[in-house]
């Protein structure tokens, strides 16, 4: 059993706009981007289960072969900003990630 | 900046002047121009200023005309109630009105809010490249070496646009632009890689081809424009809620750790005997570093023992006074804590500062929306001067 963050060069999130956070997981080379999305470990599925969210918030889910890149968008329950934020930019939404386990 | 493009008599743009891109963030711009000018005394240049608020009036008066502004992002259309809730509205500009103010010989452009993109195209589209490879050179410059590696902040990157394609180049010795940091900063901050939205349509990227041309090179072919049908412009509006006071505290006690969301239970059941129920006039939150501050709900495993606990305590009240009073009761709180469990009677948190904090407002976005517009340019307004030393 492998982690997600040894197989990842990046792993990182960010507003996209004021309503969304965006999370992209990059890879260095085509073998582990190859080997996390055959893997069935990251789908929309994974990814509610792991932030305790319902799917429909799951905005986006994509697969950026020119990057060998998995992304995925989360709406945010306020925009950024609003009271409450502690996050404003999003930029640290990711570390729950790194544990995902790859066969 | 301005020394360096003065001297090589190339002209520098900026774009979104303080980030906002208010008006009085295009002044101060302004102002801070004419100083190195004078500091420096540079030989007279035209400096071209574009500005992109909108009045609340103005947009309530398109709204009473029976049009819509339709909401991005999943928003609803915008309602009276919304931009009541607003006090400043801005307009993204996007390579048009940059183009012309180019054209019409602006030396030093400071722009209002502009999209990313557009401010790097505005050059480009009047040299005569397409919108496809002059958009997405813009997204792929807009933060610099973001679109190298190894990632090392804000380095220089070049772009180069021919007929053959988009070439991007990092300039730090320690720097390449691959295939793979190219096309993965296409999708930094955005929903989607595949598309690139800006004012007047989307850059489609589907097809793009990404090639290592060189050793710090890459090469990008294959992007499309595909323009509105009609031409949309973005407005972000915001509205301030309250006003805001913070205080600080940090919690040592693993008793008191333990308790701490009874120990917030029983100051919120203080502050709604004294102030009314929370959310009503006024909102208590309390920011729990060490635990799941950062997070919140979406962490999956806060910590349950942390050693220690910073406590922020964040008020909202549209009452300054009162924003005070409550900020002080709600912190209060967590220093006169007295649960059966509790041991420490003489103060249950370490202060370090015996001070409500004031901060700046609180707002929030009231407008993430876009407004359908008959001419590019018709938003924003261009003043020309003579900056003289």
């Amino acid at each position: 059993m492998t982690r997600l963050v040894e197989l990842a060069s990046t792993i990182r999130s960010k507003n996209a706009g004021v309503d969304h956070i965006t999370f992209d997981i990059l890879f260095r080379d085509r073998a582990n981007f190859e080997r996390v999305r055959e893997s069935g470990a990251l789908t929309r599925d994974a990814i509610a289960c792991l932030y305790r969210i319902p799917e429909s918030r799951i905005t986006d889910f994509v697969v950026f072969e020119p990057a060998n890149a998995i992304k995925f968008t989360i709406r945010r329950t306020s925009s950024n900003g609003a009271f409450g934020d502690a996050d404003l930019f999003g930029a640290q939404q990711y570390p729950p990630l790194f544990d995902i386990e790859i066969v | 900046m301005l020394l360096a493009a003065r001297r090589l008599d190339v002209p520098m743009i900026v774009g979104s002047a303080s980030d906002t891109g208010t008006d009085a963030a295009v002044d101060r711009f302004i102002g801070l121009i004419r100083g190195i000018a004078k500091r420096h005394s540079l030989p007279p240049f035209k400096l071209t200023a574009i500005y992109s608020e909108l009045s609340v009036e103005a947009v309530r008066k398109y709204l009473a005309g029976g049009r819509v502004l339709e909401g991005l992002d999943g928003r609803d259309r915008a309602t009276d109630e919304d931009l009541a809730a607003t006090d400043r509205i801005v307009a993204v500009m996007g390579a048009e009105p940059i183009a012309a103010a180019l054209a019409d010989g602006a030396q030093v452009v400071i722009c209002g809010r502009a999209s990313d993109p557009s401010i790097f195209a505005a050059p480009l589209l009047n040299a005569g490249h397409t919108p496809a490879n002059a958009f997405f050179a813009g997204k792929a410059l807009e933060c610099a070496s973001f679109c190298a590696e190894p990632f090392m902040g804000k380095e220089t990157v070049l772009g180069v646009i021919s007929d053959a394609g988009v070439d991007v180049s990092a300039m730090n010795s320690k720097q390449r632009c691959t295939p793979t940091s190219v096309a993965a900063h296409t999708m930094y901050e955005r929903v989607n890689p595949f598309r690139e939205y800006v004012p007047g349509g989307y850059v489609d990227l589907t097809a793009c081809q990404y090639e290592q041309i060189d050793p710090i090179t890459t090469r990008v072919t294959g992007q499309r424009f595909v323009r509105d049908d009609v031409y949309r412009t973005k407005l972000e509006g915001s509205g301030k809620v309250a006003e805001r006071r913070l205080f600080i505290a940090g919690i040592r006690d693993p008793y008191i750790i333990n308790l701490i969301d009874q120990v917030i239970d029983l100051a919120k059941e203080r502050l709604r005997k004294r102030f009314g129920p929370i959310g009503e006039g006024y909102d208590v939150h309390y920011h729990l570093y060490g635990r799941n501050a950062v997070m919140g709900d979406l962490d999956p495993s806060p910590a349950q023992a942390p050693h220690e606990l910073g406590v922020v305590v964040d008020v909202m009240c549209t009452d300054a006074e009162l924003a005070e009073q409550i900020c002080h009761i709600a912190a209060k709180a967590l220093f006169m804590t007295r649960l059966p469990e509790i041991k420490g009677t003489a103060g249950t948190a370490a202060i370090f500062l015996d001070e409500v904090l004031t901060a700046q407002p609180v707002y929030r976005w009231t407008l993430n929306h876009v407004m359908e517009v008959d001419d590019p340019h018709e938003l924003f307004r261009t003043v020309a001067h003579t900056i003289a030393s």
